[in-house]
């Protein structure tokens, strides 16, 4: 099976509030995607419908081969979720929770149940209600990871995460992609999706605004380029795709359209190049392309 | 002072939060009140009418045994003291811990109030806020039912002292909850505590009207409810007895404050250990979740019901003996089916009550599927291959099980206990439990509606608490109020076989089952087709 995750013009309102508005995505087999938006882009929404507690107004919406809301109990087999609001049982440990998520799974690995307790630093013994919000996020992502499913549904997991432990998740989610799980990281933290995720959908307002692999999107985007140059250049404000020019003398500084790079390093080349840097577009940059409103992102 | 700091906003936030809770208990109050004194205007008009019905209710042990003495009958209004004063005492206890309990444990279990405590406010404040809330709305409730009996042209003292007391009440027992919550660290193990001492206080205040000769022995004098009972009024008041209410509540109240100055934030008094760090083997499927997560309530429930019947099956034999030198009422009791018949009366009216105290249990049971939901606990189990049936289907044994459980422990409880003083354990056991056991389908009905709710209607669940004190308002009150006999019939224990003293008639709890398992199907439906929160 090549698509593990396919929705087509997914429909979701709460009452007035449209929560999905026509949202498409698909997720490869082995792919790590990155799920982006802002607050209340629907992505928790998307997610909720794909484990079949949310019935979709309209849509296509195909997980694991199956119908998410018709065939719930047996496409749970096949995956693990770690929602991002967890919430615990205040009289349950920690460690029961592990133990009964994953039961109620089907069984779960105890020596990688172990391994995982000890990277994240985790207490099986504490009692729900006393778990930290970095604590219970740890609880419900040994739950996940110490099970063997297919396809991890993963809503923001580090948010309540130290840097420490978001290294040790990121190493979690690699070991994860090279045993061929697929992976939806629901995200907003951009440099998590930058360092784990072939290929990223962002959604704003219900609907995806972009999707493809990194290297993709970048070509979407303008590279930051500054130059000290022997001799004051000529012509650049004349080239295609050049943005925010800044000339001071022999200093330029400017954007240029990924697809446009070339013509502008041919003509600064002209100039005599004693120095050059170029900043590849971040994700940060795509990000606030498509969320910042429609005039500030045309001067970006 | 510092430590009081920011009571005022914090108050105004309870009230903010509270606004329809708090006006429901204070006007459910005072139209109990009115209606039950403008009953008995209606009904026994004259003096000598009044004076009649005392003479019926004085012959019948049974009732005064559970409401306790009539110490004015020439009025409505003590006709009304008398009737009621028993149920406002545990209404009354109930309305006054609870308010507390959500103020602070809840709030603080809920992480609310690390969120309020980081603002200006007193280390005080937020116990002193609950505290004022509850004691206003206890005035409030007080003063509401003191002037539906003036406005009734009952005697004014009598009508103040009513109001009073129960102001009383509702104070010793806000007091009861402040010093609970301090104890434990949920909500509802804190609320647990405080319920359990006012049903104590029903317990001690119904012993001591049993054991004592004409006046309330002992017990009653270490009862909140009894103290309420025991300001008389209607009769010839006592009204340092509201003294000792204040005094019980002043003192409390400072225990409650010395103890949340000695505690952290969401810890509580009761020490907590650590949990085990794997999981036993019964804790595998959602029943077995159930179980961990109910086990503690119907655990709690079994000790106290099996008290409580215990205690009210060793007044039973009794009863009887209350009537037993007085010529002319020995001839009433004769009239009325003799001895053997009115301790079955007693008895019969005993189970009433329990049906529905353990309606209560069924209706914690079954609303712990909607708090599951709502406290987002439901959404990883269901991410689980857990069917939703399933997961609805182990917190619903516990509605329907648990009651059966607790009916069969206070028939068994009042049957032995009686049964020993009777001479005939063996037979009393027989016929106590299955007398308890008749109303089970009655709380099969309310647990069915509370699931309906939850799979049709789910952010109207806890309205099913409104069904249920509409069960109890018809099923004590309903007879003194005349209700329509098609009001009373929408109570499912109207139509329950008044066991041990009437007879066993199958119908209506053949069709009890029916209704009930109707509305476990619409709600398991219900349940199945929606979103889940």
């Amino acid at each position: 099976m090549d698509t593990v995750i396919s929705i087509s013009g997914l429909h979701k309102a709460f009452g007035a509030t449209r929560a999905l508005d026509g949202l498409d995505l698909k997720v490869a087999c082995g792919d790590v995607h990155g799920f982006l938006g802002p607050n209340g882009a629907g992505k928790s929404t998307t997610l909720r419908i794909l484990l079949g507690l949310l019935r979709a107004d309209s849509g296509a919406v195909r997980l694991l081969g199956g119908d998410p809301w018709h065939d719930t109990a047996e496409l749970h087999r096949r995956l693990a979720y770690v929602p991002g609001d967890v919430a615990l049982w205040p009289t349950l440990s920690g460690g029961e929770v592990i133990d009964l998520l994953g039961r109620l799974r089907g069984g779960l690995d105890t020596a990688r149940r172990a391994r995982l307790l000890e990277r994240f630093e985790l207490d099986p013994t504490k009692k729900g209600r006393t778990y930290s919000k970095g604590n219970r996020q740890k609880v419900a992502l040994v739950a996940a990871l110490s099970s063997d499913v297919e396809l991890l549904l993963l809503d923001e997991p580090t948010a309540g995460l130290d840097p420490l432990m978001e290294a040790v998740f990121r190493e979690c989610i690699g070991e994860e992609r090279d045993r061929g799980r697929t992976v939806l990281l629901s995200s907003h933290i951009l440099a998590e999706v930058e360092a784990l995720c072939d290929r990223v959908s962002i959604i704003r307002n219900g609907r995806n605004v972009e999707t493809g692999t990194l290297a993709d999107l970048r070509h979407l985007t303008r590279t930051a380029v500054t130059a000290d140059l022997a001799r004051p250049p000529t012509g650049l404000d004349a080239l295609p795709g050049v943005h925010s020019l800044e000339i001071r003398g022999t200093r330029v500084r400017c954007q240029v359209d990924t697809e446009h790079l070339d013509d502008l390093l041919a003509a600064l080349g002209r100039a005599g190049v004693r120095s050059l840097t170029s900043q590849p577009p971040t994700l940060e940059q795509l990000f606030l392309r498509h969320y910042t409103s429609e005039p500030e992102a045309a001067a970006l | 002072m510092t430590a009081l700091t920011g009571t005022g906003n914090l108050v105004r936030l309870a009230l903010r939060l509270d606004r329809v809770k708090l006006p429901i208990w204070i006007v459910a109050l005072a139209v109990m009140t009115a209606s039950t004194a403008s009953a008995f205007e209606g009904l026994y008009g004259t003096l000598a009418e009044r004076e009649a019905f005392a003479a019926t209710i004085t012959a019948n042990p049974a009732l005064s045994a559970l409401l306790g003495p009539v110490f004015d009958a020439t009025t409505a209004g003590g006709l009304t003291a008398w009737r009621i004063g028993a149920i406002f005492g545990v209404l009354g206890g109930l309305m006054g811990h609870q308010t507390v309990m959500r103020h602070t444990r809840l709030e603080e279990e809920t992480g609310r109030l690390e969120l309020l405590g980081a603002g200006v406010v007193g280390r005080h404040a937020p116990l002193a806020a609950a505290q004022v809330t509850a004691c206003g709305a206890g005035a409030l409730a007080g003063l509401a039912c003191a002037g539906a009996l003036i406005a009734l042209a009952q005697p004014v003292g009598g009508a103040i002292a009513f109001g009073a007391g129960l102001t009383g009440i509702v104070w010793t027992f806000a007091a009861v909850g402040s010093a609970a919550a301090q104890l434990t660290t949920t909500a509802r193990a804190a609320n647990g505590i405080a319920g359990g001492l006012v049903g104590t206080a029903f317990l001690l205040r119904a012993a001591g009207d049993a054991l004592g000769e004409g006046d309330s022995a002992w017990p009653s004098w270490v009862s909140p409810i009894g103290w309420f009972q025991q300001l008389r009024a209607f009769g010839d008041e006592r009204w340092w007895v509201l003294g000792l209410m204040l005094a019980f509540t002043a003192v409390v109240v400072a225990v409650a404050h010395a103890m949340a100055a000695r505690r952290d934030i969401d810890e509580g008094m009761l020490p907590t250990r650590p949990g085990p760090a794997v999981a036993d083997d019964g804790l595998r499927s959602p029943l077995g979740l159930a179980w961990r997560l109910q086990r503690g309530m119907l655990l709690s429930w079994t000790v106290a019901i099996a008290i409580w019947s215990a205690v009210i099956g060793s007044l039973a034999d009794g009863v009887a003996d209350l009537v037993g030198d007085n010529q002319q009422m020995a001839q009433i009791i004769d009239a009325l089916g003799g001895a053997e018949n009115i301790v079955d009366t007693y008895l019969a009216a005993v189970f009433a009550i329990v049906g529905l105290v353990t309606a209560v249990y069924a209706l914690q049971a079954a609303l712990r599927l909607r708090t599951e939901e709502t406290g987002l606990r439901a959404e990883p189990v269901l991410a689980t291959p857990v069917r939703r049936t399933a997961w609805v289907a182990s917190h619903l044994t516990f509605a329907l099980v648990g009651p059966a459980l607790l009916l069969a422990v206070s028939g068994l409880a009042m049957g032995l206990v009686h049964g020993l003083r009777a001479g005939e354990p063996g037979t009393q056991v027989a016929r106590l439990v299955g007398a308890a056991l008749v109303q089970l389908p009655a709380t099969w009905v309310l647990a069915g509606i509370a699931l309906a709710l939850f799979g049709l209607l789910p952010r109207m669940t806890t309205a099913v608490w409104g069904v249920l004190g509409a069960c109890l308002l018809i099923g004590q009150l309903g007879a003194v109020l005349q209700f329509d006999q098609r009001v009373l019939n929408l109570s499912p224990f109207t139509h329950v076989p008044q066991l041990p003293a009437g007879d066993l008639t199958w119908a209506p709890l053949v069709w009890l089952t029916a209704v009930a398992a109707a509305l476990v199907a619409a709600g398991m439906a219900g349940a199945r087709h929606r979103d889940i929160a």
